[in-house]
């Protein structure tokens, strides 16, 4: 699978949801893509579950990726949760 | 070296608006050079554009811009405040703790976002930075735990 994570520059918290979903999919041994990126490009790019905050899931939702809004970007409760949830679909 | 500096510590007793807040993060690292105020005014800005989405966690902001937007040299600040700010009139928006972040590219900063990362996924090391009494009691706790 195919994680997308974004945030405003594509340099920071983008970056920090990215190392976060890396070690939950180590752990979980679940073969995924991650990468960051920054909002403007997020929209042109293809992904199967997306990683962001709640003012961007708004604006991400509608596509063909499902969207989650992540509170902490540090959560691996929270970005595991997200996977699990994609994938259980 | 390690990128920590105590000079780029304080607690702030008074409360602030976000974009004072911003601000104040911000002037730890211009007044020693690290960047204009070009950048700290392209911080507030993004957050007017794009909402608070530097708000990474409960509680903290972690406010950023590009580096071509004034940044001579890479640092980070950690601004506590007493009198938590909102960055909106959602309670999710309130926020105690600002991590100002300037990089000079895209990866050399990413072991700063990984020490960052680390308070963020720990409540007891956000409630013991949140919770240092005064600037010198946040500069001994950052040098000696935390980076």
């Amino acid at each position: 699978m195919k994680i997308l994570a974004v945030c405003g520059m594509g340099f920071g918290s983008s970056l920090m949801l990215k190392m976060t979903a890396d070690r939950v999919i180590k752990k979980k041994d679940i073969k995924a893509d991650v990468e960051a990126t920054d909002i403007g490009t997020a929209t042109s790019m293809s992904a199967d579950l997306i990683l962001t905050n709640s003012e961007f899931a708004k604006q991400l939702q509608g596509g063909n990726a499902t969207v989650v809004a992540i509170k902490n970007v540090a959560s691996e409760d929270e970005v595991g949760k997200a996977i699990e949830e994609y994938l259980e679909k | 070296m390690s990128i920590f500096d105590e000079r780029f510590v304080q607690v702030i007793e008074q409360p602030l608006s976000w974009e004072q807040a911003l601000q104040a993060s911000g002037d730890l690292l211009k007044n020693y050079g690290k960047i204009e105020q070009e950048y700290i005014d392209t911080m507030i800005a993004n957050v007017h554009e794009l909402g608070p989405y530097i708000v990474i966690a409960p509680r903290v902001a972690m406010p950023h811009a590009r580096p071509e937007h004034g940044v001579h040299e890479k640092g980070i600040s950690v601004v506590t405040l007493k009198e938590p700010t909102q960055f909106s009139e959602d309670p999710a928006h309130t926020v105690s703790l600002i991590v100002c972040l300037a990089a000079v590219d895209s990866d050399s900063h990413l072991e700063l976002l990984q020490t960052v990362s680390g308070w963020l996924a720990d409540e007891d090391v956000l409630n013991d930075l949140i919770g240092a009494a005064s600037t010198d009691e946040l500069q001994h706790r950052l040098a000696e735990f935390y980076f």
